[in-house]
């Protein structure tokens, strides 16, 4: 990618759970960026980048999302999404749906280049080494597996919490291993997903850690599910709000305002 | 016919009919050539380093060693490690040249029955053809020699084996092994078995926890002939080196 | 075998309940993924020897009629027959010839899971011949009955007391005050039982992990050593080995060598590795009087030139299964046929149809962790996904996630819509939860609710809002 001599304009895309369940963490997005240098957009066309579909083996549904995706957010520097799973999704197969179309496929391909996921891009794109935030606790982070093992996302989150103020990251047995919230699969399975969940979050409060924090946000309403269940204590948040310093703007994850 | 049905079924798959002549050969001209492919560093030391890998990794894997100068050593190694283990004296030991050369009289109380082994048989000793450092493997063909029983039924195995025939790495010594053996039954060099041994049997089938001597030798004592002066040079200077 | 994966989610209930099963899986999941680490990070050259283990097997794969013709030519050439099988039935009757022909007992078995795809045992069984599986694991689930749970520690499910119960219940001759107070007695006592079988057996059955093409020659790794003694005593050795398992040279084994017993028990080599080639030769003191070797196909062909291709290039290490979650959550067993984990949710479907292992495939997160430990690089998440496709396609996927997943696409593809939607919904759950936070019920979300809470929206969506501030910021 050639050297910007302006600031890089950046499409955010928001991912649908962002939208729908936390927009917090999208405004969390926007400031880090900001802040970053970027001009940051949001494309109005966006729904979802269609791993529902895709997961589920409808392709010709994920095709037609991704198709979407290519017409709203071709005209960008980078694309950008809070979230290592839909990342993934934009930036390791969307190129594959369109075997058999060339000409999208070379579109696709142009797309993945310049996706990544937030925090990654932060620190790997933007070079950037310290953020505002300030949050008073001790935290632990969970690897999500799309960002862990597609992206590579292990070592920036860690950095760039190490610039918190006030924070201290206490790290679990098994960060890396998954969760159990795996899409429509822990609805589906629902037992073997509350086992593995339930294993993740004897982890998490082995740590003695106050706040949860992972990258991903299917990840984190699970877990903060699961812990919300055991009545534990632990808060639960996306790591962009704490990069942000934007906790006082929402309580966390699965707690309420009364 | 299941044969041709089976080929068949292959090359449907592969969306082609049988491989053309050209490239029949190129496959058995790799065939022949028999490239190797990635060779760990470790399997490539230097060759003191390389006799003393090879005892740690035989150690590593619950093995014993001793070492001695000369094959004439031999009888005196053995008594001795079969009395320090309180084991029996009498031995099923493979009829090899090099192992019937020895003078076995030096040590009476040890008795030798030369040929393959028997259920009863509590200690066997054979001869090692070759070894890898990379592993502590030992290499043991079946011969008329050296009979593959003698690896397997015995509570204790004894393998003797001459420094000068370790390798680094398992390509060397089928190298070796190409160059040295040739099988007057199928005019290929291979023998009806090659047992490549790393350590004394074991199983963790019984609640994953390792137990030694499942079915086969609980004790593997390897014991070295020092005839290699190139191994073993450094190993009296340093021998820290490898750790 | 017959298959139970149709009933997948039962069997998970069943293992989920099962104490046993679940202190075993506890007690053995970090050690399996501990031991494979510290293997691999003793050699700084393993991620490279993973893809030259891939593309060796590519290799294979692109030209696998060639090696498996060389290979057969030169088994002939060393005095060993190949019995070429294109289903179960046919390497069934090979097999059941060749016992016959001889005038077989009693059969030894070393560990194969070809073996336990056929139902060699029971075919033999209804025949008057009596197989005894040698591996220890595989000895005991052949006196309990059960079927293996993992590809390479099979028993590791049982504990010490259902050794114990068993022993007691199986060896007659056993006296009564036999005490079983470790796992050395255990073992003390196996040795001795199988060590009997092995002098008697007339045949021998061993599975392959590799056929080499040059030399016409079979592999088997394995540590206890009961695979050697089932080749070497008896009059007649038998190999069941499917048609991927071909390697062109010894070279190309050394490579799969070093990535096997790393990747499935941590170790930089199995305790025994063994080349066999063709029959006891005229001067051998010991060794079979007969090679054969019953090569089958039983579906894997179907596989050559699809989307599952890359399948068959597993070398049965385990290591897929040794890393997953999902595995270590519900056992082997609850997979319902011979191979389970990752690799098997993408093996059985090929083997036994998606009508019957639909729910393997989708009974993944797509953590990815498979196939970030496997020695060969198979894609298993991928294939998986494939599998699901098919499913789709053949409208085999259920009725209600079909009518869902086309409810949510049509909202999905019209973002005015969706805003609208999603509005709603953000807005109505926002607003019902804004106290608590979270709901403990909710209707149709039960999937969701029964093992946790679900965090309530913040109440508007992320585009309303932003709507808002733009408007508001313009001058």
């Amino acid at each position: 990618m050639p050297e910007l001599t302006r600031r890089p304009r950046v499409a955010l895309f928001v991912t649908c759970l962002v939208d729908l369940h936390r927009p917090t963490v999208g405004f969390a997005a926007i400031r880090l960026l900001e802040q970053a240098g970027c001009q940051v957009e949001v494309p109005r066309a966006q729904t979802c980048c269609g791993q529902p579909a895709y997961n589920a083996g409808d392709r010709a549904t994920a095709r037609d999302l991704a198709a979407g995706i290519l017409d709203a957010f071709s005209g960008y520097d980078y694309v950008v999404a809070p979230s290592g799973s839909c990342a993934g999704m934009i930036s390791h197969h969307f190129a594959g749906l369109f075997d058999n179309d060339p000409q999208q496929r070379a579109r696709a391909e142009a797309l993945q280049a310049k996706t990544f996921e937030l925090v990654a891009f932060l620190a790997d794109v933007m070079k950037v080494t310290h953020v505002t935030g300030m949050y008073q606790g001790t935290a632990t982070y969970h690897d999500s597996c799309s960002g862990l093992r597609e992206l590579g996302i292990k070592a920036q989150p860690r950095a760039l919490l190490a610039s918190v103020a006030g924070l201290t990251l206490a790290e679990m047995a098994e960060p890396e291993t998954c969760c159990g919230f795996g899409g429509t699969f822990c609805v589906k399975y629902p037992e073997i997903s509350t086992r593995m969940v339930s294993d993740k979050t004897r982890d998490i409060t082995a740590t003695g850690a106050d706040t949860l924090l992972a990258g991903d946000l299917g990840c984190l309403l699970n877990m903060a599910g699961r812990l919300k269940r055991e009545n534990s204590p632990i808060r639960t948040r996306h790591i962009a709000e704490v990069l942000a310093g934007m906790t006082n703007d929402v309580p966390p994850i699965g707690e309420g305002r009364g | 016919m299941t044969r041709e049905n089976i080929l068949g079924a292959i090359r449907r798959g592969l969306k082609r009919g049988p491989l053309p002549d050209d490239q029949q050969l190129g496959l058995r001209a790799r065939l022949a050539a028999h490239p190797r492919h990635l060779i760990p560093a470790r399997g490539q030391l230097p060759r003191p380093e390389q006799v003393a890998l090879f005892l740690q990794n035989v150690e590593k894997e619950f093995g014993t060693t001793a070492r001695v100068a000369t094959p004439a050593d031999i009888p005196a190694a053995i008594a001795d490690y079969l009395a320090a283990n309180n084991l029996p004296t009498d031995l099923a030991i493979a009829p090899h040249p090099e192992l019937e050369a020895i003078d076995w009289s030096l040590r009476p109380l040890l008795s030798l029955r030369p040929g393959r082994a028997q259920a009863s048989d509590q200690v066997c000793l054979t001869h090692g053809y070759a070894a890898v450092a990379e592993t502590g493997t030992l290499m043991l063909p079946a011969s008329p020699h050296r009979p593959t029983t003698l690896n397997l039924l015995g509570d204790t195995a004894i393998v003797v084996l001459r420094a000068s025939r370790i390798v680094g790495f398992m390509e060397a010594a089928w190298d070796l092994f190409r160059a040295e053996n040739h099988d007057e039954t199928t005019g290929g060099f291979m023998p009806r078995n090659i047992m490549w041994v790393t350590g004394p049997s074991r199983s963790a089938d019984i609640e994953s926890t390792l137990e030694l001597g499942a079915h086969g030798p609980r004790r593997l004592h390897v014991v070295l002939i020092d005839d290699d002066s190139a191994a073993l040079k450094a190993d009296d200077d340093d021998p820290a080196a490898l750790q | 075998m017959l298959a139970t994966s149709p009933a997948f989610k039962q069997n998970v209930r069943d293992a989920l309940a099962d104490a046993g099963l679940q202190k075993a899986l506890a007690f053995t999941r970090p050690s399996f993924a501990g031991r494979r680490a510290a293997a691999v990070a003793n050699l700084p050259e393993f991620e490279q020897l993973r893809d030259v283990g891939r593309d060796i097997k590519n290799h294979v794969l692109a030209n696998l009629d060639f090696y498996l013709e060389t290979w057969a030519g030169n088994v002939e050439k060393s005095g060993g027959q190949v019995h070429w099988c294109s289903t179960a039935d046919d390497a069934r009757a090979a097999v059941l010839a060749i016992c016959q022909r001889v005038g077989a007992k009693t059969v030894t078995k070393g560990k194969s899971m070809i073996s336990e795809e056929l139902a060699i045992n029971e075919h033999l069984e209804q025949h008057g011949i009596t197989p005894v599986e040698t591996d220890l694991g595989e000895y005991i689930l052949q006196l309990r009955h059960e079927p293996p749970s993992h590809i390479i520690a099979p028993a590791f499910h049982l504990n010490r007391e259902d050794w114990e119960e068993s022993f007691r219940k199986s060896h007659t001759d056993l006296a009564e005050d036999r005490v079983f107070t470790d796992r050395r007695d255990i073992l003390t006592e196996a040795r001795r039982k199988l060590r009997e079988q092995f002098l008697a057996a007339d045949v021998g059955i061993t599975g392959a992990n590799f056929l080499i093409a040059e030399t016409g020659s079979s592999v088997i790794v394995t540590n206890e050593g009961n695979g050697d003694l089932t080749q070497t005593l008896p009059k007649v050795h038998i190999v069941l080995a499917s048609i991927e398992k071909v390697v062109p040279t010894l070279e190309d084994a050394c490579t799969f060598l070093r990535l096997l017993a790393r990747s499935a028990t941590g170790q930089d080599m199995s305790v025994y590795t063994t080349f066999s080639t063709g029959a006891r030769r005229p001067d051998d003191l010991d060794g079979p009087g007969e090679y054969h070797v019953v090569l089958i196909d039983n579906g894997r062909t179907n596989m050559i030139g699809t989307e599952f291709q890359d399948m068959l290039r597993c070398i049965r290490c385990a290591a897929c299964m040794n890393h997953c979650p999902v595995y270590f959550t519900v056992g082997g067993h609850s997979y319902g046929w011979v191979y389970p984990g990752p690799m098997g949710s993408v093996l059985t479907p090929g083997l036994i149809g998606v009508d019957k292992a639909g729910h393997l495939p989708n009974a993944s997160t797509f953590c990815g962790k498979c196939e970030s430990v496997c020695p060969v690089k198979i894609p298993l998440p991928k294939l998986m996904r494939h599998w699901r496709e098919r499913e789709f396609e053949r409208h085999l996927t259920p009725q209600t996630v079909r009518t869902n997943l086309a409810l949510w696409a049509w909202f999905a593809r019209r973002p005015a819509a969706y805003r609208f939607a999603t509005r709603i919904a953000a807005w109505t759950l926002g607003f019902l939860g804004r106290k608590r936070g979270k709901f403990h019920a909710l209707p149709f979300a039960g999937g969701w609710t029964d093992g946790r809470d679900l965090p309530a929206p913040e109440g508007d969506t992320f585009f309303a809002r932003y709507a808002r501030q733009q408007r508001n910021a313009q001058p």
